[in-house]
C-alpha cells in the first residue's frame, strides 16, 4: 500500500511538472490504453511496440514502419522507461524497434508509461542508470518537454525534434 | 592592442551588439538565480560536483586507460590526440571519402578549427545547431559577424530581424521569413534534408563515464540526436578532462548545468549515448527498408584531446581550469560581459571568466592576454560557477603572469618608485593603480594641494596620456587629516569592562579619502558598547592583486599580518568598512598567508554592518544610533564582493530596524570595480555597466541612495551626480550626513 501510494504521488508531481513544460499527461487503466492512444494521435501514426502484455497500440498505429514511413509520419508512439517526478522528464531507451528515431523524428510524440516506473529525483534515476548502462551499455534519453530553441531571437518550441509531447500514464 | 584602439573595439561592438547580447546574458542570468533557488540541494550538489571533478582530473591517466577499454570493449576506437594538428589529421583519416559531415554545437571542435580542416579537403561540413547554423550563413556575409559571442548561445549578438534579413538575403526563400517560429521551420527543414544523406556525425562530448563508455550531451534542439542518429559513422571529440569515473556521477552535473547556464531546470535532451549506439539507423535514401535493426554497421570514433591540458592539469593555478563544465554562468553573471559579449571578451575559441584559464591553456598566453582586463575581480561569478571554480584568481594568475613578459616602456620617471622589485615588468597603468598606497598617502600629506593638481586640466590630460587614467573621471579629495591620525587625536576614555574589543581596519579609502564613514563606524561601534582601537595598518594589498601583481599583493598581506596579528591574538575582532578589503581577510589571504595566519584572519574579520548587525542581535541597544525620520526611503547598493561572501543582508536588516524603507539594486556590479572604470580605455565600458545601474536607482527614485563600497560611492556618483554616503553614516549616533 505503501508504495502504491509512492507511485501516486511521484506520478502527480511528474505530471504537474511536465505540464509546465506544456506536456499533456494522461492516466488509464492498461485496457484503455489502446483507445486513448487512438484518440490522440494526428495521422499517420509510427510506433514501437509496447512491452507490457496488458497494453497494445490502436491499428491506426504502423508498427515496425520502414524509413519511408517513419519520414511521413506526423506521431510518433514510444513506450518511456522510466519517468522523474521532479523533473517532469521522461526516459527514453534506445531499442532496435528503433524508439529513438521514431520518439524524435516526428512532430507528436506520444510516451506510454507505468505508472511504477515513476521513480522520484534524478538520484534514483541515476542509480537506475549506473545498473543499466554499465550491465547493457544500451543508449537513453532523458527527455524533458518538446524539442526547443531559443537561437532564432524567441523561444520556439519545436526545433529538431517533436514540437509536442504527449504521456499516457498506465495505472 | 594599444589603450586607443582598444576603446575603439569595445566600442564597436557595444553599438553593433551590445543591445542583443545585454537581453540575452541578462535573460539568462536572472533565470539562474530563479532556477538554482528551486533547488534544495543546490550547494551540496555544487559540492558533489566539484568533489567529482577534482577526483577525476587527480587520476586522469587512469581513467582514459579505463576509458579507451571500454569503448574498446563497446566496439568503437579511441584516439587520443596531442594537438590541434594532430586530432584533425586523425578526423580527416576517418572522414576520407565522405562527403558530408554533420556536425552537433561543440567548443572542442571549434578549438582544434576541424570545420576548415575538412572544408580544406573538399568535405561538406553542416552544423546543425540552429545558433551555429546562423553563424556558419553570416560567416560568408559582409557586415555579420561569424564568430560565437558566448560558449553555449553562440549566436546572441544577433537580434531576431538581422537573423530574417541573412536568411532572406542568403536562401531567397518563396515567402520572406520573419518570426521566429518562420525562421526555425526553415531551418528544421533546411538542415532535416542535409542530415538524412550525411556521411558522418560529429558531436562532442559534455560528459564520458569511464565505466560505460557512456557520452552525456545537453541539449535542446534535439540535432544532437539526429546527428548521432542517422549517420553511419559517429566521431566524438572531447577534451580529456570530461572523463568521469561511473555513470552514476553524472546526476550533480545533470542538476546544475542547464540551471546554472541557461537558467532552465534541464535543457530538453539529456542524450546519454554510449557508442557506438545500437539503435536502427534511418536509410532515407531506401523508404521501403524497415527500420528496425541493431544499427551494428555503426562506426564510433571518440578523439580525446590533450591539446595543453595534461600540462594544466600539471599547473597549481590553472589546473582548475579543467573542472570546467563550460555551462557560460561565468559569463552571464559577469557585468562586463553583458555590455561587450564573448567578441570583446573572449580570445580565439572561448569566452567569458574562465575563458581565460582555458585560452591560456589551450592556444597561450597571448590569445588569454587580449582580454584578460576586462576580469574585474569583481567575483559575482564565484558563487555561480556550479564547480565552484576561484575564477577571478585563474584571471588574476595569468595577469601576473602576462606582467612578467611585459615590456616597461618610456615614461619611467612618472611611476619609478611606485613599484616595488617584487613586480617587475608591470606595465605603466597597472604600477600606478596597484601601487595605490603610495599615491594615497603623497595625495593625503599634500591635501588639498594634491587634490586640485589631479583633477586639473593638465594633469587629468598628463594622466591620461602616460599611463591611461581618464580625463573623464575626477580623484575623489585626498584628506589631510587621515582617520588614523583623528582617532590617535581624540580624547575618549574606552569602556572599562567592554563586551567586545574591535580593531577598525583602516582601508586606504577611508583612511585617506573617505574618513567621514570611518569615523561614522568608530562612533557607532563604541555607542553599542564596543571598545574600537585605529592603529596604524597597510594596504590590504587588494590594489595589487587587482593588477595582477601577486607578489606585491602577498608582500602587503604579510605586513598586515604583522600589523594587526597581535590585536587578533589578544582577542580583538578586526572590522572592515571597504568590502574589497574584506574579501581580502576572508578569501585572497588564503592564497597569500601561511594557512593559520590566513584562517586567523578569515575567522576574525567582519563587514561593519555584519557587525552592527551582530551587536545588535546580542542586545545592544539601537536607540544609541541615528534612526530614520520622514525621509526614509533608502535605496541600496550593496558591493559586489560583499555580496559574493553573502553580507548584503545585514545592512538592509540594520536599516530597516533602524526604520528605513530599503529598496536595493540587482546590478551584478556597478561597473567602476577597484580602479577598472579609471582606465583610459575601458571608461566607456564602465559607464555602460553602469548605466543599468543608474537605470535602477533611478527608477526606484529614494529620499537617498547608500553603497557600501567606494568603487560604487565613485560610479554612482559619476552617474547620478551625486555623491552616496555609506550605510554607516546613516547610524553615526552624532547625527547623519
Amino acid at each position: 500500500m505503501a508504495q502504491q501510494q509512492r507511485d501516486v504521488d511521484n506520478v502527480e508531481t511528474f505530471a504537474t511538472q511536465a505540464r509546465g513544460y506544456g506536456v499533456d499527461v494522461s492516466r488509464h487503466a492498461p485496457e484503455e490504453v489502446e483507445q486513448a492512444i487512438a484518440e490522440r494521435i494526428e495521422p499517420p501514426a509510427v510506433g514501437t511496440s509496447l512491452p507490457w502484455e496488458d497494453v497494445s497500440l490502436p491499428p491506426a498505429v504502423t508498427t515496425d514502419p520502414t524509413t519511408g514511413e517513419l519520414r511521413e509520419a506526423v506521431t510518433g508512439v514510444t513506450p518511456a522507461a522510466l519517468a522523474v517526478a521532479s523533473y517532469g522528464s521522461l526516459v527514453l531507451r534506445a531499442d532496435d524497434h528503433g524508439s529513438e528515431p521514431v520518439s524524435l523524428f516526428n512532430d507528436l510524440h506520444l510516451a506510454v508509461l507505468q505508472e511504477a516506473d515513476v521513480v522520484a529525483d534524478m538520484a534514483a534515476a541515476f542509480t537506475w542508470f549506473g545498473e543499466e548502462l554499465r550491465e547493457t551499455r544500451d543508449s537513453a534519453i532523458i527527455a524533458t518537454g518538446p524539442s526547443a530553441t531559443a537561437d532564432m531571437g524567441a523561444l520556439v518550441q519545436g526545433a529538431h525534434g517533436p514540437k509536442r509531447v504527449e504521456v499516457l500514464v498506465v495505472t | 592592442m594599444s589603450r586607443a584602439s582598444k576603446a575603439d573595439h569595445l566600442r564597436h561592438v557595444m553599438e553593433t551588439e551590445g543591445d542583443a547580447v545585454g537581453a540575452n546574458t541578462r535573460g539568462f542570468n536572472a533565470g539562474r538565480y530563479e532556477s538554482v533557488a528551486k533547488l534544495e540541494t543546490y550547494e551540496a550538489l555544487k559540492d558533489r560536483a566539484r568533489e567529482i571533478k577534482a577526483d577525476a582530473i587527480t587520476r586522469l591517466p587512469e581513467l582514459i586507460d579505463e576509458l579507451t577499454e571500454t569503448v574498446e570493449e563497446n566496439g568503437g576506437t579511441v584516439y587520443l590526440a596531442e594537438d590541434a594538428a594532430d586530432a584533425n589529421a586523425y578526423i580527416e583519416s576517418v572522414c576520407e571519402g565522405a562527403d558530408r559531415v554533420v556536425k552537433a554545437k561543440s567548443m572542442t571542435s571549434e578549438e582544434i578549427d576541424v570545420n576548415e580542416q575538412l572544408e580544406s579537403r573538399g568535405i561538406d561540413v553542416v552544423e546543425t545547431d540552429l545558433g551555429e547554423w546562423v553563424l556558419q550563413v553570416a560567416d560568408a556575409y559582409p557586415g555579420f559577424d561569424g564568430d560565437p559571442s558566448h560558449i553555449v548561445a553562440p549566436a546572441i549578438h544577433f537580434s531576431r530581424p538581422e537573423i530574417a534579413q541573412l536568411f532572406n538575403d542568403h536562401f531567397e526563400p518563396d515567402e520572406r521569413l520573419e518570426t521566429a517560429e518562420e525562421l526555425t521551420a526553415f531551418a528544421r527543414e533546411r538542415l532535416g534534408e542535409l542530415i538524412e544523406d550525411a556521411d558522418v556525425g560529429m558531436t562532442g562530448a559534455n560528459f564520458i563515464t569511464a565505466d560505460s563508455g557512456t557520452i552525456a550531451t545537453i541539449s535542446s534542439e534535439g540535432n544532437i540526436r539526429k546527428t548521432v542518429a542517422v549517420p553511419e559513422t559517429h566521431i566524438a571529440v572531447a577534451g580529456v578532462e570530461k572523463i568521469l569515473p561511473s555513470v552514476e556521477e553524472l546526476q550533480p552535473f545533470v542538476e546544475l548545468i542547464g540551471r546554472s547556464g541557461t537558467g532552465q531546470d534541464i535543457t530538453s535532451y539529456v542524450s546519454l549515448f554510449t557508442p557506438p549506439v545500437s539503435s536502427p539507423r534511418p536509410h532515407f535514401d531506401e523508404p521501403e527498408t524497415p527500420l528496425a535493426g541493431d544499427g551494428s554497421s555503426r562506426e564510433f570514433h571518440l578523439v580525446l584531446l590533450d591539446n595543453g591540458r595534461m600540462a594544466m592539469r600539471d599547473d597549481d593555478e590553472l589546473r582548475e581550469t579543467l573542472y570546467c563544465i563550460r555551462c557560460s554562468a561565468c559569463a552571464n553573471t559577469c557585468a562586463n560581459f553583458q555590455s561587450v559579449g564573448g567578441h570583446a571578451f573572449g580570445g580565439e575559441t572561448y569566452s567569458g571568466g574562465i575563458a581565460t584559464g582555458w585560452e591560456a591553456g589551450v592556444h597561450g598566453y597571448d590569445s588569454a592576454a587580449e582580454f584578460n582586463d576586462l576580469c574585474t575581480g569583481c567575483s559575482r561569478c564565484v558563487p555561480a560557477c556550479p564547480v565552484k571554480i576561484d575564477i577571478p584568481w585563474i584571471n588574476t594568475v595569468v595577469r601576473d603572469r602576462l606582467n612578467r613578459e611585459g615590456d616597461p616602456a618610456a615614461f619611467e620617471f612618472l611611476v619609478d618608485g611606485l613599484s616595488p622589485d617584487a613586480d617587475e615588468g608591470v606595465d605603466h597603468q597597472k604600477r600606478l593603480f596597484g601601487n595605490f598606497e603610495t599615491l594615497a598617502k603623497l595625495g593625503s600629506a599634500f591635501a588639498p594641494l594634491s587634490n586640485w593638481v589631479a583633477n586639473s586640466q593638465p594633469a587629468a590630460t598628463a594622466l591620461e596620456r602616460l599611463v591611461g587614467v581618464s580625463a573623464e573621471r575626477e580623484f575623489p579629495p585626498f584628506q589631510r587629516t587621515t582617520l588614523v591620525e583623528w582617532f590617535a587625536a581624540r580624547d575618549v576614555v574606552p569602556p572599562l569592562d567592554p563586551d567586545r574589543k574591535v580593531v577598525l581596519y583602516p582601508d586606504l579609502y577611508t583612511n585617506y579619502m573617505l574618513t567621514a564613514r570611518g569615523k561614522a563606524a568608530v562612533r557607532t561601534l563604541e555607542a553599542l558598547g564596543v571598545e574600537v582601537l585605529v592603529p596604524p595598518a597597510p594596504g590590504s594589498g587588494r590594489a595589487p592583486l587587482s593588477q595582477g601583481m601577486v607578489a606585491t599583493a602577498r608582500e602587503k598581506a604579510e605586513s598586515v599580518a604583522d600589523a594587526l596579528g597581535p590585536y587578533l591574538e589578544a582577542g580583538y575582532d578586526v572590522v572592515v568598512i571597504e568590502p574589497s578589503d574584506l574579501a581580502m581577510f576572508r578569501e585572497d589571504y588564503r592564497r597569500l598567508l601561511p594557512e593559520a595566519s590566513a584562517t586567523l584572519f578569515a575567522d576574525a574579520s567582519y563587514e561593519i554592518l555584519e557587525y552592527v548587525y551582530g551587536l545588535l542581535e546580542n542586545g545592544a541597544d539601537p536607540d544609541a544610533l541615528s534612526a530614520a525620520d520622514d525621509d526614509g526611503r533608502v535605496a541600496y547598493h550593496s558591493h559586489c564582493q560583499q555580496r559574493t561572501m553573502g553580507l548584503e543582508p545585514y545592512s538592509v536588516a540594520v536599516l530597516e530596524a533602524l526604520g528605513y524603507e530599503v529598496e536595493q539594486s540587482n546590478v551584478e556590479c556597478c561597473g567602476m570595480a577597484g580602479s577598472f572604470g579609471y582606465k583610459e580605455q575601458y571608461y566607456e565600458l564602465s559607464m555602460d555597466v553602469g548605466a543599468e545601474l543608474e537605470g535602477q536607482l533611478r527608477e526606484i527614485d529614494a529620499d537617498r541612495v547608500v553603497a557600501s563600497g567606494t568603487s560604487c560611492t565613485d560610479q554612482i556618483g559619476d552617474l547620478l551626480e551625486e555623491e552616496p554616503t555609506h550605510v554607516v553614516e546613516l547610524l553615526d549616533p552624532e547625527g547623519r550626513r
